[in-house]
């Protein structure tokens, strides 16, 4: 066999992947988003641009989202890089492994159980009443923005401890030795090495948590009380309850295409920095 | 079934499952959403416990019947009986409102045996050729005359049969009355004004069109089913101006209701009747002004894959004896004359599950439109996006 034969024979099961999962349905979601709703729902074939225009009526679930994933996305930055930090620089490496192991137990779990230990958390019997013992009564925290932070920040916390672990974890530590014996202060040996070094594996994480709180809708059903409505919640809605294919698809196309030009400026974005920093190391 | 002595035998296990179930996740939206219900079923699957044991039976109906169906809503010894009976293992699967199962019906590939559709669905589903007509000589357990006609007429459409009756209910509201400080609560005003006052950050509406719409309508005394936009347009102001008062729009609401941290909420009988066992200081009140009172029912899809079981566990389902187990495990009201002659007196004169005839008169069936009104569920929309 040639070189090229055995390439396509193992690009072959990605390939099929690729198009059975990915470009089939895509397609599927946009040609329904030209349709029309059933009388009686579901999708009817037809060619109108109704649907896009009727998209202002869910301008507040896409604002919510838009709102959302950032902020999540900078909670969880916020909380798993010290962790992350710590893990990979100043644990003991005896305990190292376990530690790693503790941070990945929760998923062993799924997510649905985990908000749910959240509800009673966050709960009147929860936290709430444990600030009332020591008198700070009258605390609400349950079915808020906040507990909806809370579970994002919490749920995909793994999600952003590891690539950003991995990063610093391979960072090598006679750099900082090095700024180290050169005279700077620790803060400014994590400005100016630790912190550009793991930028990478920040990247890499607020990629993967940003892209899927995108489309979150579990957690703030769940911890919001379903008065925060994110384009997820819209999308379930559509598709289960009114059942309006054609405009659910309407949405979802329009999400599909708001995060692709956002992530592509993401992308670049990073890789300019990334440029950047490769100069200013070479002068 | 055979007696198994491990630590915690899977029966065992089933059973303590049942139990959590019943006694804390609850009721439709939530599960049917998040997927815990396709879950829970995966899991029944896949535990042995559940599965036929005896060999004799194999082959008579098949294997296995698939259910779709609302939680907290059967008996599970029931359904231990029915394997037992014939070898056919019940797999559950628990949904959250009858548009999500008329979704799946709609998109194919469902593959249900029996299904539970409340009466207002009925038309639909024939409309949309999802539904089976169903063959009476295989349900001999199945008494048509024994049944009230008011919770049974909507199984039929145009004189053929296509679903027989499950139980009613009411859709009212139920209410911790420990801080009514002397309050009274009789109407579904009653239930808004508090929201808006007392109880404000305290009540629950469930996540669901046709309820919260419903109920919003009979605070200006419309009909519960109304598709009038004028009218509709008053229920979206209330709904938009009570919505920063309410604790949460979810159908889950027994576990806030009991730790307290909701007073209100939305509530259909069963639940109510549950509520009310575990703490009596919640009460279930039935509006004035009417509300919703509905039938669901048993029907089999185009198409099921496992017809002859269908048939079997419907049958086996409707006998007297079983349907009267089924209600008293749930709390939710049969309409069969045979199934309530085995019931305990207390339960017939329960006023949750049997309300006062002058508040059954004000209360409506929903109607067909109501479920498919493209209006209404954008109303929901902007209400819960607000």
């Amino acid at each position: 066999m040639t070189q090229r034969g055995r390439n396509l024979v193992l690009l072959a099961p990605a390939g099929a992947w690729f198009l059975v999962m990915l470009v089939v349905p895509l397609t599927v979601v946009l040609i329904f988003s030209f349709g029309e709703r059933g009388a009686a729902g579901g999708y009817v074939p037809a060619f109108t641009l109704d649907q896009y225009a009727n998209l202002p009526a869910r301008w507040t679930a896409f604002k919510n989202t838009l709102i959302l994933a950032p902020v999540g996305t900078l909670a969880a930055l916020l909380i798993a890089y010290p962790l992350a930090y710590f893990l990979a620089v100043r644990a003991d490496p005896k305990w190292k492994t376990l530690l790693l192991v503790l941070v990945i137990v929760p998923f062993w779990t799924s997510i649905l159980i985990r908000s749910y230990a959240w509800i009673f958390i966050l709960g009147g019997r929860g936290i709430p009443a444990l600030l009332d013992w020591i008198g700070i009564g009258g605390v609400r925290l349950i079915n808020t923005p906040f507990s909806v932070l809370v579970g994002i920040a919490y749920g995909y916390l793994p999600l952003m401890v590891f690539p950003i672990f991995v990063n610093l974890d391979r960072l090598d530590k006679r750099l900082l030795e090095a700024s180290s014996d050169l005279g700077a202060p620790p803060w400014r040996t994590f400005l100016q090495v630790t912190l550009p070094m793991s930028l990478p594996g920040v990247a890499t994480g607020c990629l993967l948590v940003f892209i899927l709180l995108m489309g979150e809708f579990l957690i703030p059903a769940l911890l919001g009380g379903g008065k925060v409505f994110f384009v997820g919640n819209a999308l379930v809605d559509l598709f289960l309850q009114s059942r309006n294919w054609a405009f659910g698809s309407a949405v979802a196309a329009t999400l599909v295409a708001i995060m692709l030009v956002t992530v592509t400026a993401y992308m670049r974005l990073i890789r300019r920095l990334g440029a950047q920093r490769e100069d200013v190391s070479l002068m | 079934m055979t007696k198994n002595n491990d630590t915690i035998s899977k029966r065992k296990f089933m059973e303590e499952l049942y139990r959590y179930k019943r006694g804390s996740v609850t009721r439709r939206h939530f599960l049917g959403v998040t997927g815990l219900g396709t879950a829970t079923a995966v899991l029944a699957g896949a535990m042995p416990a559940l599965r036929p044991r005896r060999a004799f039976a194999q082959g008579d109906i098949g294997d296995r019947v698939v259910l779709a169906t609302w939680p907290n809503y059967h008996d599970p010894a029931n359904f231990d009986a029915f394997t037992e009976a014939t070898g056919a293992h019940v797999q559950v699967n628990v949904f959250g409102s009858n548009e999500e199962m008329l979704a799946k019906l709609q998109a194919g590939g469902s593959g249900w045996d029996v299904f539970v559709p409340t009466n207002y669905t009925i038309t639909t589903y024939v409309g949309e050729d999802l539904i089976e007509a169903l063959d009476s000589s295989l349900m001999p357990n199945y008494d048509p005359a024994a049944y009230d006609p008011r919770f049974s007429d909507a199984g039929s459409v145009d004189g053929t049969l296509y679903a027989v009756p499950k139980n009613w209910g009411t859709t009212g509201y139920a209410v911790n009355t420990n801080h009514l400080d002397g309050r009274e609560m009789t109407t579904w005003k009653d239930f808004w004004d508090i929201t808006m006052d007392a109880y404000s950050g305290r009540t629950m509406v469930h996540d669901y069109q046709l309820t919260t719409i419903g109920n919003a309508l009979k605070y200006f005394g419309y009909s519960f089913n109304s598709v009038d936009p004028n009218e509709l347009a008053e229920a979206e102001k209330l709904l938009l101006d009570a919505k920063p008062h309410l604790f949460a729009i979810s159908s889950d609401y027994q576990p806030p209701m009991l730790n307290g941290d909701a007073w209100l909420t939305m509530c259909w009988t069963g639940d109510g009747k549950q509520l009310n066992t575990d703490m009596p200081e919640i009460a279930y009140v039935l509006g004035k002004e009417g509300g919703e009172i509905w039938s669901d029912y048993y029907a089999v899809p185009k198409g099921a894959p496992h017809r002859d079981a269908a048939y079997a566990l419907i049958n086996f389902l409707l006998a007297p004896e079983v349907n009267a187990k089924e209600v008293l495990a749930h709390g939710y009201p049969s309409a069969d004359a045979n199934t309530n002659a085995l019931l305990p007196e207390e339960l017939l004169n329960d006023p949750i599950l049997y309300p006062a005839q002058e508040l059954l008169d004000a209360l409506e069936f929903g109607a067909a439109a109501t479920l498919t009104d493209p209006n209404r569920a954008e109303l929901l929309a902007r209400f819960k996006s607000a």
